[in-house]
């Protein structure tokens, strides 16, 4: 029986199961599998050298229009006009320029109304579909699994691998579904759920496994929050995660201008709902988490599993385990705060509100809802990078920006900002801020003893109106 | 840093001087700040290398000691090069003269990143790595010899066990890390595949 076929026949099988076995090319001599890649997302960081490498290699881009480009990490937020001030960033997005025209690859480029973050730019262009398998050279291409793909991060020698024969070589994962019952209660945000899981799983839980994100909770969410969710799988170790397409998922991607049209949309939606997890699926292992039962969450310390509720102390070493300990010595030093100390409290330098995690219309709405009518404190540096330019565009629409310039805001160009430290937007010394994006680690945010608190971007914006740590649920009309 | 030339060809071991780096869950943001990312080529980025934590250890950081110099085995801990999916870490470790990995787990993004490039990342218990780690700090002149089938490490006459993913030690031992050439042989199957995917062909009709 040739690859995949009868897969999708399984009860028993998971939408991971069905989507590898349909993607399966070969089995390859070391016992790896050689997969099919369905969309190929590349941006300005991790191209370059793939395409210099093909170029070596004689070869051509054997699939270009199943492969789509944008500008994302270096651009700057403030003036987006060419040429850039930072030559190096100049000459990166020059050379991505020159690669898609030269091997006929679609670029979303700055000021096209469709450039953004590579992660918010695909599904919002409904270029990311369930059943797909999407890589990019960037560890968040997770996100796009709330789409039922399977969705993951390769290096730039696997883009190589991916412009030449639209294909790498894998191994199958296991899959650990994580069930969450009940609702997420008022200013509990998708943000605040997955730091909560990779809090319990910790930052290495999920090595060797794709998540499954199911149950009501799951369920219940819009697009973009299960996109939060599954952009943050890979700080739980996880190198995917995935939400089984529904309702909410079709709903969202009608009409967008590279869903299927007419009659192909029936025919989409049906081999969509096909690819769902069956009945009686069977994973490798499940954990349970209740919705109702998460606080609004923030890291204190220098992962993404350094995690705590805004209502909860700093650990102490006695209530760490063992094997932890050492990194949360070195996290009270970096960190400067001290074992047994309240979270909520803590003055905040900067707030930065955007990213592939949290830079979406409804992350936005969500602040502003914080924001309106209220001022940024004194001395705090607050910022809103929308992940695009649609996202600009429809936040203007609504007069999200004058909401948040009114409050002290800063109002920026899109672009992946803050996040990472390969832009204008860092920190400086030893300022601490308070983030809505993915990652705590020493020195991300670009100033190597620079301090990094992740939040909800409701919780940002509570921090940024307080100076301090606060719970938005105290901001928040009852 | 080192002249040593890049791995080709099939890879039965690696021989060389150890340097420790201890610490769980080092990420590859500390392996290679994101503002050295701004770059076309991979060719600069020895020298950069843990910059900020080299930094902040004013010379006194593993890789900054005289002893290690030109060493190419580096013993970690556990989850390593975990985070971003940046190639740069591995590339910077490559061109600073590493070799191989040996630790307790490795972040998976980073483990296949290493073994495209023909740098084995070979796993052990926490109880061996401390063994391992404490004979590399007490021998630091002395060549530590790694053979990748069956996977073990040797030094001054002490002997460990270690594990290397089945594909892996395969892939390395054949010489076929390099993927790309391998993976275009199948030209008929990439195209048996594309074709039962209704959406390469937007769901048409039929």
């Amino acid at each position: 029986m040739p690859f995949g076929e009868g897969a999708t026949a399984l009860s028993s099988a998971t939408l991971y199961d069905k989507v590898w076995a349909l993607h399966q090319v070969a089995e390859l001599p070391s016992g790896s599998t050689q997969l099919f890649i369905g969309l190929h997302l590349i941006h300005e960081v991790t191209s370059p050298q793939a395409f210099a490498a093909l170029k070596d290699l004689g070869l051509s881009v054997r699939h270009p229009e199943r492969t789509v480009a944008t500008v994302d990490h270096i651009v700057p937020t403030t003036s987006q006009a060419r040429p850039f001030a930072d030559p190096l960033a100049e000459e990166m997005l020059t050379t991505l320029e020159r690669n898609c025209q030269e091997n006929g690859i679609s670029m979303n480029a700055l000021g096209s109304g469709r450039q953004g973050i590579v992660h918010v730019m695909a599904p919002e262009l409904g270029l990311t579909q369930p059943g797909m398998t999407v890589v990019c050279g960037d560890s968040h291409t997770s996100t796009h699994g709330a789409f039922g793909a399977i969705a993951f991060g390769i290096g730039t020698s696997q883009v190589r691998d991916v412009l030449a024969s639209q294909s790498l070589t894998m191994n199958k994962l296991k899959v650990r579904r994580l069930w969450v019952e009940g609702r997420l209660r008022p200013g509990v945000y998708a943000k605040d759920l997955v730091l909560h899981i990779i809090r319990t799983l910790g930052v290495k839980g999920g090595v060797g496994h794709a998540y499954e994100f199911a149950g009501p909770a799951i369920e219940a969410l819009s697009m973009e929050e299960r996109m939060t969710i599954c952009n943050m799988a890979i700080e739980g170790g996880a190198r995917c995660g995935y939400v089984n397409p529904d309702a909410t998922t079709f709903a969202y991607l009608k009409g967008r201008p590279y869903a299927p049209a007419g009659d192909a949309w029936e025919r989409a939606v049906q081999w969509w709902q096909s690819l769902a997890s069956g009945a009686d699926a069977v994973f490798d292992d499940e954990v349970r988490f209740d919705a109702a039962a998460i606080a609004p969450t923030v890291t204190w310390g220098i992962t993404p599993g350094q995690g705590i509720g805004v209502d909860e102390a700093v650990p102490t070493l006695e209530q760490t385990p063992e094997e932890d300990r050492p990194l949360a010595q070195e996290a009270y030093r970096y960190m400067d705060l001290q074992p047994g100390q309240q979270i909520a409290g803590v003055p905040v330098d900067v707030c930065f509100i955007g990213s592939c995690t949290n830079g979406r219309l409804s992350d936005l709405r969500a602040a502003a809802e914080v924001a309106v009518g209220r001022q940024v404190a004194d001395g705090i540096k607050a910022f809103v990078v929308p992940g695009s330019e649609q996202v600009a565009a429809a936040a203007e629409a609504e007069g999200l920006d004058a909401v948040f310039k009114a409050a002290g805001f800063e109002w920026r160009e899109p672009g992946c900002s803050m996040c990472l430290a390969m832009n204008p937007d860092r920190l400086e010394g030893r300022q601490i801020s308070a983030s809505s994006s993915n990652r705590n680690f020493k020195g991300r945010q670009g100033s190597a003893s620079g301090r990094t608190l992740l939040m909800s971007p409701a919780m940002v914006a509570a921090a940024a109106v307080a100076g301090e740590v606060t719970d938005v649920r105290t901001i928040l009309p009852a | 840093m080192t002249s040593a030339p890049f791995p080709t060809g099939s890879i039965d071991g690696v021989r060389g001087r150890a340097v420790v780096l201890r610490g769980n869950d080092i990420d590859t943001d500390r392996i290679i700040p994101a503002r050295f990312l701004k770059c076309v080529t991979f060719e600069g980025l020895g020298a950069q290398v843990f910059a900020d934590d080299r930094s902040e250890q004013q010379g006194q950081h593993p890789l900054d000691r005289t002893e290690h110099q030109g060493a190419s085995v580096l013993v970690v801990n556990r989850n390593f090069g975990c985070g971003s999916s940046r190639e740069h870490a591995p590339q910077a470790l490559l061109r600073w003269g590493i070799r191989a990995v040996i630790g307790e787990s490795f972040a998976e993004i980073f483990f296949g990143n290493c073994l495209a490039l023909g740098i084995p990342c070979l796993q052990a218990s926490t109880t061996t790595i401390s063994a391992i780690q404490a004979a590399a700090e007490a021998a630091p002149a002395s060549e530590l010899t790694i053979d990748l089938n069956p996977a073990g490490a040797e030094l001054e006459g002490q002997r460990w066990e270690l594990m290397l993913a089945s594909d892996a030690q395969k892939m390395l031992t054949s010489g076929q890390w390099d993927a790309t050439r391998q993976l275009l042989q199948h030209d008929q199957q990439l195209k048996a595949t594309a074709a039962r995917l209704p959406y390469i062909n937007g769901f048409a009709a039929g």
